[in-house]
């Protein structure tokens, strides 16, 4: 083999005109911010305060870019599919034939899970989670930065997939045997593997960052039950992380094992069982979901207290309504699958335990509801975030209830139904709760508000392109139209494809929309500052520092009695004091290992993709060894003095003084 | 108490762990601990994940040989001891470390290692004998999940080998202090750990196949 | 009986609603498939007596609880209410509870592995699919066909599946439920159609590159006499499924023209399913056997 494994120029798909102008454009958006950031000087800033930094908010902004890079992408996947099933109605052919419209779709959902919705989920945990403990940052802050660098890893080799060679053929769950050597000789399989093991380690290692910050590092005073809801959330879903994402590690593995090392786990040949995997996929797949939405969930929770100045209706319901799903979110992975020839007892029993799920995700309903009763609601873009998922996410839920009746399953089962319900849920419930939670802490995050009216006008177009792209998609289901064609033969779903790839522009706008808002926002900044750091009245310790906040967080750490634990301190007017006596904060340095690292292993993965083992081998031990120069160094904190402390802090008290004055 | 460093390196081929913590923090080596140990119950989910598909696997043998056929139960007594005494001699040098008695901790450590060393040279041989045999993982179903399942134990075996003998050197060099320990700390409920998931490896697999 | 009669009077709404939807599966041919789509619209409706309150209360409250609207009473620590919290868990809890009951009892009617209750007598089809296309056996009768199938309305089908590759799922929409197939076992299927008809038969399950176009017609003939003349027309392709020939048609094909085999060696089916069967004892082929082993590993 040459030194090059299976890699030849060949590798290149010139003959894909669509592929090929993807990546001039690509290649040109590059070159153009790299010209910029030559231009203002900006590389030193970008290397030693972002790549390097391991500043929890810093983090949780670079996660956000990264999510918001990969929405793009794939969103342009969503509307070419859109546009190819549209224009491959009658049996006509369309412009993607099958075996680049199959990758479409993989990459589509594979991106949307693992590098939109879970970097846009983490990237507003860490924002704000140990913001909201009074916290000054997470438990393993380098362990922090890794886990981004490893989650951009897999994003990195996912987008180099569209340059060199193919993505999976498979759809996003890569069921064997089809995923196996034997029906996917190509690489896709194999970028689909290495993508996804090293964000997912990333994420496992989040997860845990998550958990001991939580139990290890909250404010003084504060007790599990008096921490605010989106915390409370966010740790039922790190819960759910270290307990899934091993599984899918496991599972990683034995594909590769399978693919790399003629193994028989899942193959057809040799006793292998692919029900195996698709047990242990949804075994993960399953908490997965409920790990994308329970934040969104925390989300809105907090939207709705604040701007409706009330406090949250039935805290302990939340919390523990959040804690049995899930709890129950783990043992009703079979749902995924009760066309599988389970017995009816099986069956019945994975679909009553489904609907039970029901039940906490109602009350969570109507705790909203009751918060908002009696409440002065404000309707600001996160309130409409929030308005539009509860009528949009109930939506969804039952169909997912209807779903989960086993005997309605095995006419709906991967019909366009099913599509509909899960874009119902993920999109119309996790995305739009990262919306909400994204126009919620911008000004937190950047120091300046972001422009209302057109967020409001984003949130239309998404609200309303979301029902026309997606409820035509029920009725095809009901027509009988399974997922994944690509191309279609019946007069009488050729209206619902149209209307639907209607509704797919419609959101384009509204994501168009969103870019525009940023973009005016930042134009305008001077204008639309964030001088006092609680533009909300905001219930929850994030509030109380400066926008941004100062990299040290709290000068003091806060002492906590309440959930809400800023306005109890508004209240006792224990808010904004100064202080004569700071004491030294002990802060930890910034650090290349994580990059670097994440460097290695991402060469490891590619050289892994391709067969080329020595640079499998030189990646791995340059992780390894760049891991001992981090271990064994002896540089990596410092602390601030109390007189830099005292400056920065009377510094934004006067801004309060002048901004409330 | 932001100097608690801890970070895993971990892919399906080997995990190693090393963390740094100042000594003016006692604080931090309390974190380091228990994220280490949040570390550990991942692992468990990834074993515990591995152990259901070779449960699901282990008859589909495609004609070949079965468990019955292929364990030698007193080679695998032999091993296991090996381990389990290990285990009894990382506590020993834990122990010592806890006293500052340097010399007398990694001659432990040492001891400890030459144990792992051996559980290692066994399975590789094991490992070995069984594909000049023909029954290779690529053999069946069952044969695949046996290797992974036994080989993915061999593999923290051995990250744990290679940690072990940085911690040794380390000790010699820089000495007990608050970063050795707590970093010892890790290695020893990673040592113990895997001696858990070998005891279930050994009743699972080889008792239970061998009868 | 009152759910039959809710649920025939939403029928009709359901029937304006999708009006000029032909096929699929609100619009079943057969027992099953009507016993589904019952089961649908009867849930549906349970559902919505959560669902439309609130909606309507989501509007309504941000609405009348809007900032400005100084009269509705503020009460911004109002944080706990015994009573709300008891409705808000029992309301969704009773639902579930009923819709349970219906799920336990509807899932056992309508488990595709229970034979048919009726008088006729079942014809047996052995369904493989294949890269990409279905292959029909007849055990019974020796013949054969490729996405085509056909039988008499009023009998019931009993359907033997397996896949000589990936995955895939068969299904006829307006005849109800589908299942797997998958190499190395044989799952079951058991359906009836109620009326004669040509229905679509699709794999809803995506298994590659020609998986868009693997389609077959059901064609259920309205009297038994109509069968036996397919059955003759099958019989003039003087093509025979032995091994040999069967290595050619597994070989990947497209949008696969309907072919006719006039007979068929003896096991088949059992040849193509026992190829990939590597347990080292006799176990069981249904999936049934095999779920309830990885649900034990599952919660090891």
């Amino acid at each position: 083999m040459s030194i090059l494994g299976k890699l030849t120029l060949e590798s290149i798909p010139y003959h894909e005109p669509i592929i090929m102008v993807t990546l001039a454009v690509v290649a040109v958006l590059a070159v153009a911010i790299a010209a910029l950031i030559t231009k203002y000087r900006k590389w030193g800033v970008l290397w030693n305060d972002w790549f390097t930094s391991v500043d929890h908010k810093r983090l949780g902004i670079m996660y956000i870019v990264l999510a918001l890079v990969m929405l793009v992408r794939g969103f342009s996947d969503a509307i070419m599919m859109r546009t190819q099933q549209a224009l491959a109605t009658n049996g006509a052919a369309g412009y993607l034939p099958p075996e680049h419209y199959d990758q479409i779709f993989t990459a589509h959902g594979v991106i949307m899970i693992i590098f939109m919705a879970m970097p846009f989920m983490i990237g507003l945990m860490n924002l704000v989670l140990p913001l909201q403990i009074g916290a000054r940052d997470v438990a393993f802050p380098f362990l922090n930065n890794l886990s981004f660098w490893l989650t951009t890893s897999g994003a990195v080799l996912i987008n180099i997939s569209l340059g060199l060679g193919e993505f999976a053929k498979t759809g996003w769950v890569a069921y064997p045997p089809l995923s196996e050597l034997a029906f996917s000789p190509g690489v896709g399989v194999d970028y689909y593997i290495w993508a996804l093991q090293i964000s997912g380690i990333g994420t496992t290692l989040t997860g845990v960052n998550f958990i001991a910050t939580v139990l290890k590092m909250r404010a003084p005073g504060m007790k599990l039950m008096q921490m605010p809801i989106f915390t409370w959330t966010c740790t039922w879903a790190n819960i759910l992380i270290v307990a899934s994402f091993p599984i899918l590690t496991a599972l990683l593995g034995m594909l590769t094992l399978d693919r790399y090392m003629d193994f028989h786990f899942f193959t057809n040949a040799g006793g292998g069982n692919a029900m195996m995997y698709i047990n242990l996929f949804w075994a993960w797949g399953h908490p997965e979901v409920y790990i994308l939405i329970l934040p969104a969930f925390g989300i809105f929770s907090e939207v709705i207290s604040t701007f409706t100045s009330k406090r949250l209706f039935g805290y302990t319901s939340m919390v523990w309504a959040s804690g049995a799903i899930s709890i129950l979110g783990f043992i009703v992975w079979l749902h995924h699958f009760f066309t599988m020839g389970s017995s009816a007892n099986v069956n019945a029993f994975f679909g009553v335990m489904t609907m039970v799920i029901a039940v906490p995700t109602g009350v969570k309903l109507f705790n909203w509801l009751f918060t908002i009763y009696r409440g002065r609601l404000k309707v600001t873009v996160p309130v409409l975030w929030t308005l539009g998922f509860m009528v949009t996410f109930t939506i969804g839920g039952m169909t997912g209830v209807l779903l989960a009746v086993p005997g309605a399953d095995y006419v709906l089962h991967n019909s366009l139904f099913l599509i509909a319900h899960f874009h119902n849920t993920i999109l119309g419930g996790a995305v739009f709760g990262y919306l909400a939670g994204f126009s919620y802490w911008f000004p937190k995050a950047m120091g300046f508000h972001l422009n209302e009216r057109l967020g409001k006008a984003a949130f239309w177009c998404w609200q309303i392109g979301f029902y026309v792209a997606f409820m035509p998609l029920y009725v095809l289901g009901f027509l009988g139209m399974t997922r994944r064609l690509s191309h279609t033969d019946n007069p009488a779903w050729n209206f619902w494809i149209y209307f639907a790839a209607v509704g797919a522009f419609i959101i384009f706008v509204g994501i168009i929309l969103q870019f525009v808002q940023l973009y005016v926002s930042f134009r305008d900044r001077e204008q639309n500052l964030d001088t006092t750091g609680d533009p909300w009245n905001g219930h929850t310790l994030e509030w109380s520092t400066s926008s941004p906040p100062q990299f040290y967080n709290f000068a003091k750490l806060p002492h906590v009695s309440d959930i809400d634990a800023f306005t109890d301190q508004k209240e006792k007017g224990q808010a904004y004091q100064r202080s004569a006596d700071y004491e030294p904060i002990h802060m930890p340095k910034n650090t290349a290992s994580g990059i670097l690292i994440a460097i290695c292993i991402t060469a490891a993965g590619f050289a892994a993709v391709w067969h080329i083992l020595w640079l499998a081998i030189a990646g791995m031990l340059g992780a390894f060894v760049a891991f001992l120069f981090r271990a064994y160094g002896n540089d990596h904190d410092y602390y601030v003095q109390p007189s830099e402390v005292a400056t920065i802090e009377n510094a934004h008290l006067d801004k309060v003084v002048r901004g409330t004055a | 108490m932001n100097t608690a460093i801890t970070t895993n390196l971990n892919d399906t081929h080997s995990e190693t762990l090393i963390s740094a913590a100042h000594g003016e923090h006692p604080d931090s080596s309390q974190n380091t601990l228990f994220g280490f140990w949040l570390y550990l119950m991942t692992d468990c989910i990834l074993f515990a994940s591995v152990f259901a598909t070779y449960a699901v696997l282990y008859m589909n043998t495609d004609g070949g040989v079965s468990g019955k056929d292929i364990f030698e139960l007193n080679f695998v007594l032999i091993e296991t001891a090996a381990l389990l005494l290990s285990s009894i001699t990382f506590g020993l040098a834990l122990i010592f470390a806890k006293r500052h008695n340097r010399r007398a901790t990694v001659v432990w450590l040492l001891i400890t290692f030459a144990l792992g060393c051996v559980f290692i040279g066994m399975e590789i041989y094991e490992f070995h004998h069984l594909i000049e045999q023909g029954n290779g993982p690529q053999r069946s179903a069952f044969l695949s999940s046996f290797f992974a399942l036994v080989g993915m134990h061999g593999l923290h075996v051995t990250a744990g080998l290679i940690w072990m003998a940085i911690m040794m050197i380390e000790v010699l060099k820089t000495g007990l202090n608050h970063r050795s320990i707590t970093r010892l700390g890790c290695l020893s409920l990673f040592w113990h750990f895997l001696d858990i998931v070998w005891i279930c490896v050994f009743t699972v697999v080889y008792l239970l196949g061998a009868l | 009986m009152l759910i039959r009669n809710i649920s025939k009077a939403a029928m009709v709404i359901f029937t304006i609603l999708l009006s000029g939807c032909e096929g699929g599966v609100l619009d079943p041919k057969g027992q099953i498939g009507i016993d589904e789509k019952h089961l649908i619209v009867v849930a549906t409706l349970l559902m919505l007596i959560v669902v439309l309150p609130v909606i309507f209360m989501t509007l309504f409250f941000a609405w009348k609880y809007r900032d400005g609207r100084e009269h509705e009473i503020y009460a911004p620590k109002w944080a706990h209410s015994k009573m709300i919290e008891i409705v808000v868990w029992l309301v969704p809890i009773v639902i579930v509870i009923i819709l349970g009951v219906i799920t336990w009892g509807s899932t056992h009617d309508l488990d595709p592995y229970k034979p048919l209750d009726h008088q006729a007598t079942p014809i047996t089809v052995e369904v493989v699919s294949l890269n990409w296309k279905w292959l029909f056996i007849y055990p019974d009768l020796g013949i054969a066909s490729v996405n085509e199938l056909a039988f008499p309305a009023n009998v019931p089908v009993n359907f033997k599946i397996t896949s000589d590759t990936a995955m895939n799922s068969f299904f006829i929409p307006q005849l109800g439920s589908q299942i797997y197939s998958m190499a190395g076992m044989a799952t079951q299927l058991h359906l009836i159609a109620n009326e004669a008809g040509v229905f679509e038969g699709i794999s809803a399950n995506y298994s590659g590159a020609g998986f868009s176009g693997m389609k077959f017609n059901a064609i259920a003939t309205a009297t038994p006499e109509g069968f036996d003349a397919w059955v003759a027309k099958v019989k003039q392709h003087k093509q025979l499924l032995n091994p040999d020939s069967y290595q050619i048609l597994a070989k990947p094909s497209e949008n696969n023209a309907v072919q006719y085999y006039s007979s068929v060696s003896e096991g088949m089916f059992n040849h193509i399913v026992m190829q990939y069967m590597h347990m080292d004892s006799a176990m069981e082929m249904s999936p049934h056997s095999s779920h309830s082993s990885s649900e034990h590993g599952e919660t090891e």
